[in-house]
């Protein structure tokens, strides 16, 4: 047995009440869970301004007067959003990995004679595996984890894109003309007039995408990475004595009520920090809401 | 997307570099005691463990256990994120037509229904299993409806809050369960079901399924794969 935190640990069939839950809760399979929370949250953090900086690049192109740009920016934004979040997360990372492989298995293997798909195995040579076979596991995390950051960013992005598309076109016309007036190019006018009034149009949207982002994260499982829910599930089924030192009944509830409390409360968390947003961004706008903060302050 | 692009291109160059002993994968779900679980220390535990642990020693190979989602079992292995499957997964010819097995490590045993009354009707009643198990298979091909659950503890759940009739598993996994609650019960006739449980391969990748099939044949010669299945309660023994 490994070495628990609390000393009186030792024998967990001698325990009960509080002492019993103390070191229930501090077992290795919970530090998993607690792990896992922190791999969301890094997700999290990592994503949202991934996705943004996506959505900003999709919209900045679709909104673009040079064709192939312009085709390619509303391109992405129609076919990420059409295609449901669950075939894009199965196919698109199988496909972006073995695409991933296949060039480094025709950089690294050139001598190689077989083909790349035999049956239906996917085989490439042993250098061009990502990551090595011989990798330790943590590196196996970070890729399956840096790949589904990838996947959520592409995916929010182009929703993020068209949040941004319509917020700069929302922004009024007699802003940029007025800028235009003053004889600035419209690169000035794009960063100095465009790009701050926006904010106030997008953030509702935004706001909204965030939100769904944050209750996504289940998805991650498809790609190996244990989230949450993964492991509330684990630990809440019953656990037989003959398996474990702390046997109990189908607690599943329990933790899928913990779950709820944790979201609420990255919700609440959220709500906050984006209406303080909200409110920044609508400082001394032309808008209803910044006309109404005029006078309010 | 650049700085993304990057930091593959310097994963990738990292990876290059600790190039050691090859290591080979395991994977495995971790929700199936006594087959394979996740311990209090949360690592996978189980028969399966040992069993692998003692094939890989024998085999002098370098093996590493990573769990996985059983509906994904074999697309991931085709794919080539871990070389081998070793989870209570039982030879069928469905499966013998995407992957390759070794020869058996349990020999073939009865699948069994659990109720939670004597007088259930496993022919035309709602019979829970996990999807994509050769019980799920049966259940559909007798005239009961088939309700299934991508988990083992789903489907036990199911029926003991009604939604099933009775749940169609390995033996050895109701049984710990039966014993454990006194409302569930073994009920009607078992039934025979799989070629005995054996490792995945890739079709490709016949060198290593050798490799293991020796293992695994050095193992039933010395006995020592009927006391690991003795140890654990998984099976018949060869």
């Amino acid at each position: 047995m490994e070495a628990a935190i609390f000393s009186f640990c030792a024998d967990p069939a001698s325990l009960e009440g509080v002492r019993w839950l103390a070191c229930y809760v501090t077992t290795g399979k919970h530090a998993n869970l607690y792990y896992a929370t922190g791999t969301v949250l890094l997700l999290l953090a990592i994503t949202a301004p991934t996705a943004l900086a996506f959505g900003f690049g999709g919209a900045v192109a679709a909104r673009s007067r040079i064709w192939p740009l312009n085709w390619i920016g509303k391109g992405y934004i129609a076919i990420v959003r059409g295609v449901p979040d669950i075939a894009f997360f199965l196919f698109f990372v199988i496909a972006l990995d073995q695409l991933f492989e296949a060039i480094r298995h025709k950089i690294k293997c050139p001598e190689w004679d077989q083909p790349i798909w035999q049956g239906n195995d996917f085989v490439v040579c042993r250098q061009a595996k990502l990551p090595l076979g011989n990798d330790p596991q943590w590196v196996h995390d970070a890729y399956s984890f840096m790949l589904a950051v990838l996947t959520f960013s592409i995916v929010f992005g182009a929703f993020a894109a068209n949040v941004l598309y319509g917020a700069m076109r929302a922004v009024p016309r007699a802003q940029i003309e007025t800028a235009e007036a003053y004889g600035m190019t419209a690169r000035q006018t794009f960063r100095r007039i465009l790009i701050p009034q926006m904010w106030v149009y997008a953030v509702p949207g935004l706001s909204n995408l965030w939100m769904v982002l944050t209750k996504a994260t289940p998805l991650l499982f498809l790609l190996g990475v244990e989230d949450i829910v993964y492991w509330a599930r684990e630990l809440g089924g019953s656990a037989n004595p003959r398996f474990t030192d702390y046997p109990h009944g189908d607690w599943r509830m329990w933790y899928f009520l913990a779950l709820l409390v944790f979201y609420l409360g990255l919700t609440k968390i959220s709500e906050v920090f984006l209406e303080r947003l909200m409110k920044r961004l609508t400082h001394g706008q032309a808008t209803t809401g910044g006309d109404a903060r005029r006078h309010t302050a | 997307m650049k700085t993304l692009m990057a930091s593959t291109a310097a994963f990738a160059m990292m990876a290059g570099l600790a190039m050691a002993q090859d290591v080979v994968r395991l994977g495995t779900e971790g929700a199936y005691p006594p087959w394979n679980f996740i311990n209090d220390q949360g690592e996978v535990d189980g028969f399966e463990r040992d069993l692998g642990d003692e094939l890989c020693d024998r085999a002098e190979l370098n093996c590493e256990w990573v769990t996985t989602d059983w509906d994904s079992i074999i697309p991931n292995l085709v794919s080539g994120n871990y070389d081998a499957i070793i989870a209570g997964m039982s030879i069928t010819d469905e499966r013998e037509e995407v992957i390759d097995f070794t020869q058996n490590y349990t020999p073939p045993d009865p699948s069994s229904y659990v109720g939670l009354s004597d007088d259930v009707d496993v022919e035309n009643g709602v019979i829970a299993a996990q999807s994509g198990t050769i019980q799920a298979s049966h259940v559909a091909e007798t005239g009961a409806t088939l309700v299934e659950f991508a988990t083992p503890e789903e489907t036990i759940a199911a029926v003991r809050n009604g939604e099933a009739d009775a749940v169609l598993a390995d033996r050895s996994y109701l049984a710990p369960l039966v014993e454990d609650d006194a409302e569930l019960r073994f009920v009607a006739e078992d039934v025979e079901l799989g070629g005995g449980v054996a490792m995945g391969l890739r079709e490709s990748d016949d060198e290593l399924r050798e490799t293991f099939d020796a293992a695994i044949q050095s193992m039933k010669d010395d006995g020592s794969l009927n006391e690991l299945i003795e140890k654990w309660d998984v099976s018949s023994t060869f």
